[in-house]
């Protein structure tokens, strides 16, 4: 190792270094990240830091107005709180208790939470009128899960909860950067609708997102048909502009496309991340995962899936074959698939990957009607066009692939939508522009002065739930209520309506969108009477009310999915992209954040984002050897420049991004987010330009000598050959059905120096398996887990400390080429062991065995020593080094699940199998006079998961889901060598790949 | 500084341990004059300074109160940092001075003697610096204060008696009671000896209430006698098992370079090592300071250095078989630990520690050397460090690569960690400082006792306080 050390110093050739180790090795070797493996400066300076690195350390007291500001919305820090007196508060019965509502016992109620205007079903758990859990509604077409409690959800529905309580939200309206009122706001509202009847409302322009509520649609008509030269705009910079595109120059009308992976036993993905991204992810990952479940003797078939993307992504990640090429290189590899299918598309190129493109369609051309071509939202819109085709040759239509009409209610081009809307601004023709949620002075190409346009209208009123950059410019900012405050409703991907009810009354003075617009229409109504009149004009009838509340209960209005579309091919499929050599850099919208609407939201911003586990910041993502090649690392700030603009951005090495590539996420740079949002990470819109808003290319890259540490969750080391991942092909697997076992050691069961330390075989033994073959490292488990569990967030400076409070955390492998290595996602909880080392070190016995095998933690005992986390193999448990905690923020509070204790600083806190949820059922089992069931009990991880990876359960009951999966092959435990005996434990990762391209490499 | 090496009648004869010409007066005189000579500005000064540092210490507490752990440069998963350190470096500084008392004693080394009261003093005050640290680690220490004392209680709640951190409580607190006891029965005839040649009124009340009584009868003397033994009794088990129970901190954990059956001897050496290093870097200044070459002689600085000799090859001989069971586990996690250890982020510290505890010692295989003042501070210096880096090395690059690579972190020392760390030498020289003013550094009783026997060849009766009561 020293000796490579010094080479790679001195001949500075990083990459010929790392090259050369991964060459020596074989079998399962893994490494964690570039640095370690690269013996780099940055892992030499470590050598010499330690002691000069002391006084830099200075500015940490000093920093503490960072240090505030970063806490924000989900945390604050205190000093000494312990002695603060408790206020007085007097506690009173209800005169009248509401229905149903019992002190402790939680309620849930159905509704729905959008998001790029896409309904995703959800439970939500309200406590004594606070809701503080979004669970998935499993009865809902967008997160189902057959005979389940809860349906899965993904990171965003679950860090809504958090947006409620967020303590930057507007409170009352604002007129001219001054609070105002509402009655002053439909005073002057009125005035303006006055002026407006004058000229059929000539100068009105209504902006929104993307809209699938029949009844805002329906509110909009109204505004429309009373004003009939006002127009309605749509802008949401999300990439569907494509796919509808796509479909336009394919069938010539635009239509929504539904895929079944159920029935697909052959996957092509072009760029798309379909587990992780679009208004159908829930679903699509979960029944591509079922497609790849294998159960010995039961089911030894799996699916194929193929993916070629120009940014790693999460379905890159679960991927039999994974194909990295530029972004403007995928439209070449469609047409030759294309071509190669018989379909008119032009001669494509394959960037000499034709063994892999043969290999591919011979594979779906054997799999007729169950196969699958899924395109990425940012694809060109030929790309699409040719997907179509290719679905439609491979008589996939009407099996795995569905079209319907499409579910928005106006399906127009945003960016045109805008581009108008913006010259009519600037011309000075509108004289009233509402905005409906947005932030297009933000969230636009750089190309398009939203910012100048806007000052040229007399009047601009902007609803949203927190000051933007866009609403701190307008006239009027009005809170908009959120999502669980108010009536609302909205469709989901298949065009199945959800009714929103609301969960608690607005916590300041907000109101819906539904009620803005009538205040436009001078209707007085308000949110609920919108909503229900809407439907009972629509399905009125003598069983309105019965159905209405059965709406309300089932969180769905059955039979309202739209009914498959016929159509057909025109044969159009645009002009190849020609793609140039040279840097090229590819936008996404950040993974966790979004496109900046979730700025604010610490969780999301502390969430490591898939594959890189980069927290609180965006990167310029280069490949291992494009950085080489420019002679940048990581953290080092480069200028990127392209179509005329720049922004400065700090490097992160990703394998597997193509080489010349520059990955670059948008929703950063936010100035007016909040205390959590403001000025983290690079603002990306500025370099984005609406001529090549996902992909642009002959870009150029500078280095500005300056560096800025980014915040990474993973460190930077070897896996060294540990089986903590344990893979293996499916052929393999079948043959050698204990190969999984065999590449670690178990102890025998007697192999213990104390005796009577295995938990009884009486009564309940807790377990989960996690099964990684189904993970793709989504990250809902983590939020999930936070938002049950009252987890903080402790801060970017806290991350780079590596004191990050995840109870489960993905750890992330890779394995193979720095060019194309395989992604490995592991999500990785308590471990509980039965022999758990970190109990018998606590010098106070804060940490205990449970009868029924957990390992609990008494935080009030707890002193805080820290022994049982050095103990612990696993290194899962989380220590409050200071007070992490947010005690000050009233909202926040509100937010809290009741049933768990909100740790104090100085104490070790760690995964729990959510004890409080095993209490409450064993509660309700021993009242019910009933034994606990399988599946009484659902962690918020194993729920919220949408490839129902994790399983939970009785492992004393051999009948139990979780016992059955233990006694599979696949089954292991992580480094059960040091008998620790863990009760959670692993599926093996089994690959599916084609011989035909895994002989050729 | 350094006198020439005393012409002996016999050259194989060992150097004597009391240099020639010294009476029962003027050894009292000697001694007693640093403390009842006029206060030098030398001694204010450097009274200051270890003031001076001495508040880095109470501010790192405060402001560790305040904040909480995290203002040190801990995470996940290095959950014990510099504090632990410290706390196992002072702790193993205060070996040498019960392993002079105690089992030098039974030995009847009699060359211990003019070194024992102030290696005692080191003790006393190296175990009360380490003291402060286990308790400040924690990340509640307003609880741990009286957590981990098994108080009965109405919850009926006791400590959890597997951890070896409650071990730890126990070994250093009986430790430091007895190191304590012993140091204070030492003292007592000296005391007696101070009070009768205290001019003023207040000095002789202090030392007179200090002295308990001491007439210097001959069952005072008997009592006092059969007292030593009994204390260097209970010592001499101690010296080998606080350091044996520290080392239990670390081996009873599973975490690959701490699970080690070669940790507690290894550890004792290591105490004994450091402490010995310690004695040297305190007594050579002093015995230069005050001219105390009669009673420190190269004699005993040539026992010492063989002490340190021994102890540091049986440390290297830890080191070594650290490397062998690395290699010969075939456990892939403790081959790890070692290359790690050796090639990785730490390896600066790792080869510091072996240059300090390692190379540097073997110099002391040279008789010049093992005789020569300025050379043998400079080795101590070393050792000094060397023994701090040995911790460093066991604690943090240990834990900062386990078993996850996916956990794995780098610990970066912080302010705070600097502030407690130079505090608790403030709080160590300053302790030192006031000892060396006002308690006799080096045990006037014992030392008379050599006198007789340097002329006469015969061990001396207790008369000899007939005659320091006679002064």
């Amino acid at each position: 190792m020293s000796s490579m050390t010094r080479t790679a110093h001195k001949d500075g050739l990083e990459l010929a270094v790392i090259q050369e180790r991964l060459s020596g090795k074989d079998g399962q070797d893994y490494w964690r990240s570039l640095n370690e493996l690269a013996d780099t400066e940055e892992f030499q300076e470590y050598v010499h830091r330690e002691f000069p690195e002391g006084a830099s350390e200075l500015s940490d007291g000093l920093g503490r107005r960072k240090f505030i500001q970063l806490m924000g919305a989900s945390l604050a820090f205190a000093g000494l709180t312990a002695c603060t007196r408790q206020p007085k508060e007097l506690i009173v019965p209800y005169v009248r208790a509401p229905e149903l509502m019992v002190p402790g016992k939680p309620l849930y109620f159905a509704s729905a939470i959008s998001q790029g205007g896409f309904a995703r079903g959800v439970l939500v758990e309200s406590h004594m009128g606070r809701p503080t859990k979004i669970e998935g509604n499993p009865s809902h077409p967008s997160n189902p899960r057959e005979g389940a409690k809860f349906g899965p959800t993904d990171i965003f529905t679950q860090a809504t909860i958090l947006d409620l309580y967020d303590p930057d939200r507007t409170q009352v309206p604002i007129w001219n950067a001054k609070p105002s009122t509402w009655t002053r706001f439909r005073g002057s509202l009125a005035t303006e609708m006055a002026k407006l009847d004058l000229d059929q409302g000539a100068g009105l322009r209504l902006l929104t997102e993307t809209v699938t509520s029949p009844t805002l649609a329906a509110q909009i008509q109204d505004l429309l048909k009373k004003y009939p030269k006002a127009m309605w705009h749509q802008y949401e910079p999300n990439g569907r502009d494509n796919v509808r595109a796509g479909a336009q120059m394919a069938f010539g009308e635009v239509v929504e496309t539904q895929y079944d992976f159920g029935k697909a036993k052959r996957v092509l993905s072009l760029d798309s991340d379909f587990t992780a991204v679009g208004s159908a992810s829930v679903r699509y990952a979960g029944q591509f995962a079922e497609g790849r479940r294998i159960e010995d003797g039961q089911k030894n078939e799996m699916n194929r899936l193929y993916v070629v993307e120009s940014v790693p992504s999460n379905t890159g990640a679960v991927a039999d074959h994974r194909l990295p090429l530029k972004g403007s290189q995928i439209d070449g590899v469609a047409r030759a698939i294309a071509q190669a299918l018989g379909i008119n598309a032009g001669g494509g190129n394959t960037y000499g990957h034709d063994v892999w493109v043969n290999a591919l369609v011979k594979d779906l051309k054997a799999h007729q009607g169950e196969s699958l071509v899924i395109v990425g939202d940012h694809q060109s819109p030929s790309v699409h066009a040719l997907a179509h085709a290719i679905n439609h040759t491979l008589g996939n239509v009407g099996k795995t692939v569905k079209h319907t009409a499409a579910v928005e209610a106006s399906p127009v081009d945003h960016q045109a939508s805008l581009n108008g809307l913006v010259s009519d601004m600037s011309a000075g023709t509108v004289s009233l522009l509402v905005m409906v949620g947005g932030n297009p002075v933000y969230n636009t190409p750089s190309d398009i002065d939203f910012k100048n346009a806007l000052k040229k209208v007399p009047t601009t009123i902007h609803l949203g739930q927190a000051l933007n950059e866009t609403s701190q410019l307008c006239n009027w900012h009005l809170p908009e209520s959120h999502a669980l405050e108010a009536w609302s409703d909205a469709r989901a991907f298949d065009g199945t309506v959800s009714i929103v009810q609301p969960l608690i009354e607005p916590l300041y003075s907000a109101q819906s969108a539904h009620e803005v617009l009538a205040m436009m229409l001078g209707d007085g109504r308000q949110g609920y009477a919108i909503v229900k009149e809407y439907w009972q004009a629509q399905r009125g009838g003598a069983t309105f009310d019965n159905d209405w509340q059965t709406w309300l209960h089932d969180g769905l209005i059955p039979n309202t999915a739209l009914a498959a579309k016929s159509v057909r091919l025109k044969g159009n499929y645009g002009s190849p992209v020609s793609s140039l050599d040279g840097l090229e850099v590819a936008f996404r919208l950040d993974p966790t954040i979004g496109d900046g609407r979730y700025a604010n939201n610490g969780w999301l911003q502390e969430l490591p984002k898939p594959n890189t586990r980069l927290t609180w910041d965006n990167a310029a993502l280069l490949s291992p050897a494009t950085a080489e090649k420019l002679g940048v690392k990581d953290d080092d700030v480069i200028d990127v420049a392209v179509n005329g603009h720049s922004v400065a951005l700090p490097v992160w090495r990703m394998p597997g991004l193509p080489a010349d590539t520059v990955t670059v996420h948008l929703g950063y740079g936010r100035t007016v987010a909040g205390r959590v949002g403001n000025g983290v990470g690079v603002n990306a819109y500025a370099l984005q330009t609406s001529n090549a808003l996902w992909q642009a290319q002959e870009a150029s890259v500078s280095k500005t000598g300056q560096t800025y540490k980014l915040a990474c969750t993973q460190d930077h080391w070897y896996m060294e050959g540990r089986g903590l991942v344990r893979t293996g092909t499916l052929e393999d697997y079948t043959h050698h059905p204990h190969m999984i076992h065999e590449m670690g050691h178990v102890p025998g069961e007697d192999a213990n120096f104390f005796n009577g330390i295995h938990t009884s075989e009486e009564g309940h033994a807790w377990g989960m398996t996690i099964d990684l073959n189904a993970c793709n490292g989504c990250n809902a488990c983590t939020v999930a887990c936070q938002s049950e569990n009252n987890i903080p967030v402790v801060g970017k400076e806290q991350v780079l400390n590596g004191r990050e409070m995840h109870w489960i955390r993905i750890d992330r492998y890779f394995k193979g080429s720095l060019e194309n290595p395989e992604l490995y996602n592991q999500p990785v909880p308590c471990m509980q062991c039965e022999n758990a080392p970190c109990e018998v070190v606590c010098p106070v016995g804060a940490t205990t065995h449970s009868a029924e095998g957990l390992n609990d933690m008494a935080y009030n005992r707890c002193v805080g020593t820290r022994y049982c986390s050095n103990n612990c193999p696993y290194k899962v448990r989380r220590f409050n080094f200071l007070h992490y905690s947010d005690d000050h923020t009233e909202s926040l509070k509100l937010g809290r699940n009741p049933n768990v204790t909100v740790r104090g600083r100085g104490v070790m806190e760690k995964c729990t199998y959510c004890t409080q949820r095993i209490s409450a059922a064993r509660i309700t089992a021993k009242v019910g006079g009933q034994e606990l069931k399988d599946g009484d009990i659902t962690t918020a991880c194993q729920g919220v998961c949408p490839t129902n990876a994790i399983t939970f359960g009785d492992i004393n009951d051999p009948n139990s889901n979780v016992s059955k999966l233990k006694k599979q092959n696949r089954n292991y435990g992580l480094i059960t060598e040091l008998n620790t005996r863990p009760r959670t434990t692993y599926l093996a990762r089994l690959t599916n790949p084609n011989s035909e391209i895994a002989q050729h490499g | 500084m350094a006198s020439p090496a005393p012409i002996q009648e016999d050259p194989t004869a060992p150097a004597p341990v009391l240099g020639p010409g010294q009476t029962y007066t003027t050894i009292t005189q000697k001694i007693s004059s640093i403390i009842t000579s006029r206060t030098t500005v030398g001694w204010i000064v450097a009274v200051a300074l270890a003031l001076g540092l001495m508040q880095c210490f109470l501010l790192g507490v405060t402001w560790l109160l305040i904040k909480g752990v995290g203002i040190w440069g801990l995470n996940i998963p290095v959950g014990w940092g510099w504090a632990i350190i410290n706390f196992v470096w002072w702790i193993g500084i205060g070996h040498a001075g019960t392993l002079i008392s105690a089992i030098l004693l039974l030995m009847r080394q009699d060359w211990r003697n003019s070194i024992n009261r102030f290696a005692e003093a080191m003790t006393i005050f190296a175990v009360i610096c380490a003291m402060q640290f286990p308790l400040f680690h924690t990340g509640r220490p307003w609880v741990a204060a009286y957590w981990l004392l098994p108080y009965p209680n109405s919850m009926g709640v006791w400590p959890q008696f597997r951890s070896p951190l409650i071990w730890d409580v126990f070994a250093v607190s009986t430790y430091f009671t007895v190191s304590l006891l012993f140091w204070y029965l030492g003292l007592i005839p000296d005391f007696a000896t101070l009070r009768d040649k205290a001019k003023k009124k207040i000095s002789r009340m202090i030392y007179g209430v200090l002295a308990v009584g001491w007439r210097g009868s001959a069952k005072h003397w008997h009592n006092y006698e059969m007292a030593s033994l009994l204390l260097a009794g209970i010592s001499t088990p101690l010296v080998l098992s606080v350091h044996s129970i520290v080392s239990f901190d670390f081996s009873v954990g599973l975490v690959p370079g701490w699970h080690a059956t070669i940790f507690p001897p290894y550890f004792v050496a290591g105490a004994v090592f450091a402490g010995f290093a310690m004695v040297l870097t305190l007594g050579l200044p002093i015995r230069a300071i005050y001219g105390l070459h009669d009673f420190i002689t190269d004699r005993h600085l040539n026992n010492m250095s063989k002490v340190m000799l021994a102890t540091g090859l049986v440390v290297a001989y830890g080191y070594g078989m650290e490397q062998f069971f690395a290699w010969y586990s075939a456990s892939p996690y403790e081959g790890y630990m070692m290359q790690n250890r050796m090639h990785g982020p730490y390896q600066f510290e790792y080869w510091s520690l072996i240059l300090c505890n390692v190379i540097v010692p073997q110099f002391l295989w040279i008789k010049s050397v093992r005789l020569n003042p300025y050379a043998l501070f400079v080795v101590s210096m070393f050792i000094n460090v060397g023994m701090w880096l040995e911790r460093f090395m066991i604690v943090v690059t240990s834990l900062h690569r386990d078993y996850m690579p996916s956990s794995w972190d780098m610990y970066h020392s912080t302010l705070g960690d600097w502030l407690l760390y130079a505090g608790t030498i403030g709080i160590f020289l300053l302790g030192m400082f006031l000892f060396i003013r006002v308690m006799p550094v080096i045990n006037m009783v014992e030392i008379r006792l050599l006198v007789p026997r340097k002329g006469h060849g015969k061990k001396p009766d207790h008369d000899a306080s007939t005659e320091v009561s006679a002064e």
